[in-house]
Order: C-alpha cells, then structure tokens, then sequence
C-alpha cells in the first residue's frame, strides 16, 4: 500500500454525519449517498430547475420570460429565509441592498469557511451536493445582476475544495456558467464562478477579514461602514452569503416562497443544518425545519452519550452563550427560539455537554481558542482574550483568586462592542453566560486555592 | 531560521508548477493578481514540504508585489510552514466539540506513540505532530488533518496506530514530493 492508500481508509464517508436517514423533512441533504454528487445526479434530482425557470427555460408554456430580479429577491423575502452563516439576517432583505444599477463590476460572495467550533454542516454540503451551491449562486447573481464570483472554502476542508472545483468544470462544460456569447442557457445572462480556499484562519468566517484574504492579504476584517454592499471585494459592490444560505435557494424557487416559509415557522422559514457534536451517541449532521423541539433534535442525534443526564448545550457554535439543560429542553430550534431562551442559533453548531463534564475546563479551550484566533488588530481583543484564558486556566488549575469571577466579567465587558468585528464578542459572550449559569463552578475551583495569593487578594 | 537571516537559495520554481499558478492566477481580474496569493503559497509547500523566505520572494515577483506582503501572509495562516516539517505533519484537533469526544486523548496516544511532544518532529524526520484548532469536522472527532490535504476522521487510538504503523511502512507515494533538486 502507498501512503495516500493507507490514509483514505481513515477518510470520512458521511455515512454517520450525513446518510443517516435521521434528518426530517430535509431538503439540501435529500436523496444523497456518497456517490451521486455529480451533475447528471444533481440534475437528476430536479437539479438547476430552479436556473431554467428564472431564465424561463424550463419549457414550462407560459413562462418564456422567466422571472425578473424583482421577482426573485420578493420569492426570497416571502420565504423568510435568514443567513444561515450565524447573523440570522434575512436573506431577501440583504440581496435588495446590492445596488443592481451600478455600473462596474459586482461580486457575489459564497463564505464556506466554516471553522466555528461544532460546525461541520457546510463541509458535507459542498461534499456531497456542490451543484446545489453553485445553482443558488447563480440564481443569486441573476437577482442582483453580478457577473463574478467566488466561493472561499475553509482551507482545512482542502479535498472538498478540490471536488467543488471538480464540480465547477462540469457547470461550466453544461453551460451553467461562463461568459460566453448568448450567455447562461442562451439567456444573455452571464456569470462566472471560481473557488478559492483559506488556510486556517478563523477570522476569516468574518465576512470582510474573508474579502481581504480573497484579496491575497492578511484576513483582518475591516471597520464598517462601509458595508460590502457598497464597499466589497476589491471595493466593489459585494454581497456575501453562507453555503447553506446559497444552498436553499433552488427549493425556494422551485417550490416558492410560502411553501419554504411553511416548513419552518413564521420568521424562520425553512429547514436548518444542525451539526451536533460532544456529549451525545450519534454525532452528526441533521436537516430538520426550524422550530423543532431540541429535544426531539437530541433525540435524533441519539440521546445523551451512555445514557448520562444533559448537562448544558451551546446551541449555535462555540461563540453562542452556552444554555442550561432544563432551559434547552423547552426550547425550539429557531432564531427567534434560541434568541429568546439567551442564546443565539448561530450557524447551527449543537455542542452536547453531559453531566460529567467540567464547565470551567470547556470554557478553558475556548478561550484557548479565542486567544489563538485574534487577528490581533484591536487592543481589547488582542490583549483580552490573552487575560481570559489566563485567568480561566488559572481558576481550572487551582490558582484561581476570589476576585477572579468579577475580573472575568469585566474584562468580557470590555472586550464586548469595543472591537472592530465580532471575534471579540464571540470570545466574552461564553465566559459571561458559563458564569452565569455555572458560578458555583468556578467557586467551588476558586475555594480549593490555599496558596497564599488567593488570600490576600 | 528568521526573516533576518540572509534567505536560503531554494529551486527555481519548476515550469509545471508556474502552470499551476497560472491557472490560480485566471480566476481573478487581470489587475488582482495578489488573490492568488495563497493558492501559490500552498501549491509551493506542497512540492517542497514549507515555504521558505527565497520562495515568498519568487512569488512575490511571480504576482507583482512585495515580498513583504507575501511574508505577512504566510505567517498570519496557520497552516503555512515556515520550517521543514516531517514528512507527514499531523494536526490533531482538540479543540471543545472535539476535546469532549477524545481529541485530546487522540493527541497524548501520538504523543507517546511517536515519542515527540506536541510541536516536534520525529528523529526520522517521518512525522510532526501539531494541536490543531477547530477543522471543521467536528461530528467525526478524533480528526486528524494529515500534510494539509487529507482528513481522517473517528481516529481511534487503534486506529492512530494503524495509520502511524501503515505510512511507516508505506512504500513511495508521499502526499507531497520530495525536495526538489
């Protein structure tokens, strides 16, 4: 055996995070098995459709003119479909802020640079359905008149980037994409649509750090505004969406705006990815409409690992406040849900955490975590996220002082809303809420210090 | 070595591999050529293993900027090599998601498996063995990242030997080529 032999043993079939039969209702993850992510599968399954009815080429009598711009931003709208990167914002609403008349070049955006800790939905979308990203894609760029764009995929996911290139080229040679004469389809319509891959930086998830690596730099966001709408990729117009925002399009436009919003409940239209992770038997990824009980999701993904109690869960990735058991299980798996019980739904990361588990040491690695990931542009950020891991390695290793608790609420306080984008939130919201919710915690560590220090201060 | 030594000669780069940056450097506008910077960077450490100070400065000429900027680049991603690394560089993820399904155990079992610390290299030179932050594979944890290109998932200790013992026998077929003469 060779080496690249010995290792693709090891490689992952999606057989456990993807065909397991376990999604409800699914619509992006349906039908797939590994196998059929090519063009004529994806076609096959009523693939680029949705294209030839915007462009009217569907042979359906009575639609030759297709769909205007204006009619598919307002299928969109009606859908209530929201980002589904972690911001939640209404897709529809945000395509109308492109501004379509302006005269140079436009971009389209697809940020599946999906490194959010618990996350790993868009890895197998792209996987195994990249045809359903790049039809969405295109029915973007037809909506907001774009002719160029890209997809940045997480450089960790290096193989996936290779087949979604794979599947531009069979787009391309199906006259899906390009610039050649006549256009998409023989529409006029033209778009193309390249891939460009990270390699491993968190930050760069955050939508304009993501431009500036696009742009061949450091992936440091910048201040807003000006918002990419106005000011994007190389300063142009830009409108940026998550894969799985992307990859719920075609149904949309296919099936309607009323009927995705039918699926999920008002405001939250559709069906979600949701990636569990942690304490549980079957960890996973499950396509289930928004507004499913977490308990039902819990129970998809196989209940509590070796039958333990549920402890506490952060519901939207490691940067969403973590939330007790008792208040998960009463709450719905919805923007609005989650918003309400305290916490955010995210990109839809589901970390399970069982009874046995020490809270102080989870928030450890993610302020490991944080501290790590800095772009170090911003002094708060840069500086505090260094002092919070340290003062949380501190208490978990039982050097922890009594004053510690208030410092790490303060320090979260002002790391919080002082930095130019959002990592600096991402690293104070969980230490505030794992305080908050599991002071006695962090106490009860602080208590075993006898060293003198921990006296005096 | 640091940036303030007097940067090592390496290979010119090779006709195939420029190819390769042409077709990186086609996706973008004709006057953006700087976007093609990391895809040149990773098909760079690629053939060679890393990314030395005399490659930054061939791209940089290749892509018509600074060598700085390419520089600033490669040290602000993680997954860059600045040093030669082993010839398999493992990058083991501990963080949350995967710490509470083995992650780190995953990490400790090469540890003692392979005798080097997190952050060293084999004797042999066969393997580096790195913590790594979040891959994105969080549902199949224990991952392992192995050369940048391929990762294994549900990696458990069994199966951490299985894949150590099996490249240490493997014949020929390395992931990335051999230096370049």
């Amino acid at each position: 055996m060779n080496a690249q032999q010995v290792l693709s043993q090891f490689q992952a079939t999606g057989v456990q995070t993807c065909f397991h039969g376990r999604h409800i209702t699914p619509q992006i993850y349906a039908d797939l098995n590994g196998s059929n992510w090519r063009l004529k599968d994806y076609e096959a399954r009523g693939g680029y459709q949705a294209l030839r009815k915007i462009l009217g080429k569907d042979g359906v009598a009575g639609n030759e003119t297709g769909l205007t711009q204006d009619q598919v931003i307002a299928t969109v709208k009606e859908s209530g479909l929201r980002g589904r990167g972690g911001a939640g914002f209404p897709t529809g609403l945000k395509w109308s802020f492109m501004p379509r008349q302006f005269p140079g070049q436009k971009h389209l955006v697809c940020n599946s640079d999906e490194g959010e800790p618990g996350t790993c939905k868009d890895r197998d979308l792209l996987q195994f359905n990249p045809h359903i990203v790049i039809e969405g894609m295109i029915i973007a760029a037809y909506a907001m008149g774009i002719s160029l764009g890209y997809n940045y995929i997480h450089g960790e996911i290096f193989q996936t980037y290779e087949r979604f290139e794979e599947a531009l080229e069979e787009a391309r040679a199906a006259g899906y994409l390009g610039n050649g004469d006549g256009g998409i389809l023989g529409s006029g319509f033209k778009f193309e649509l390249h891939a460009a891959h990270g390699f491993g930086a968190y930050i760069c998830g955050e939508e304009t750090a993501l431009l500036e690596s696009l742009e061949g730099k450091k992936g440091q966001p910048r201040f807003k505004p000006p918002f990419p709408a106005s000011f994007g990729l190389y300063g142009k117009p830009t409108t940026i969406n998550n894969t799985e925002t992307f990859a719920a399009v075609p149904w949309i436009i296919r099936n309607g705006g009323q009927a995705y919003l039918e699926c999920g409940k008002p405001n939250n239209g559709g069906t979600k990815i949701f990636s569990v992770s942690g304490d549980v038997e079957l960890p996973g990824n499950y396509e289930i409409p928004l507004g499913t009980p977490f308990s039902k999701l819990l129970e998809l993904a196989g209940g509590v690992r070796q039958g333990r109690k549920l402890k506490a869960v952060i519901p939207g990735g490691s940067s969403a406040p973590v939330l007790p058991a008792a208040i998960m299980m009463e709450t719905t798996m919805d923007y609005d849900a989650i918003a309400k019980a305290g916490s955010m739904l995210g990109s839809g990361a589901v970390i399970v955490m069982d009874d046995s588990r020490c809270m102080v040491e989870s928030l450890k690695r993610l302020s490991y975590f944080y501290m790590h990931e800095s772009c170090g542009q911003c002094t708060p950020c840069r500086e505090g996220t260094g002092w919070l891991w340290r003062m949380v390695d501190r208490i978990h290793t039982g050097q922890g002082r009594a004053t510690d608790i208030d410092l790490l609420n303060s320090v979260a306080d002002n790391i919080q809303g002082r930095t130019i984008c959002a990592l600096g939130d991402a690293a104070a919201m969980p230490v505030r809420a794992m305080i908050k919710h599991f002071r006695h915690e962090f106490e009860a560590l602080i208590a075993k210090n006898t060293t003198p220090t921990a006296t005096q201060s | 070595m640091s940036t303030h030594d007097v940067p090592e000669k390496t290979a010119p780069l090779s006709a195939a591999t420029l190819a390769l940056f042409d077709r990186e450097v086609a996706k973008y506008p004709a006057d953006q050529k700087q976007s093609a910077v990391m895809a040149c960077l990773t098909i760079v450490q690629r053939e060679r293993g890393y990314v030395s100070v005399d490659d930054e400065r061939q791209i940089a000429d290749y892509l018509g900027m600074p060598t700085i900027a390419v520089h600033e680049v490669t040290t602000f991603y993680n997954m860059y090599n600045q040093h030669p690394v082993g010839k398999y560089k493992l990058n083991v993820c501990t963080n949350l998601p995967c710490q509470l399904r083995d992650g780190a155990k995953a990490l400790k079992h090469l540890e003692q498996k392979l005798g080097t610390p997190m952050g060293g290299t084999t004797a042999d030179g066969m393997f580096t063995l790195q913590q790594s932050e979040c891959l994105g594979a969080c549902a199949d944890s224990p991952v392992m990242l192995v050369n940048d290109l391929t990762m294994c998932s549900f990696m458990t200790n069994e199966k951490l030997d299985q894949l150590i013992d099996g490249l240490r026998a493997a014949q020929g077929g390395a992931p990335h080529k051999e230096a370049q003469p």
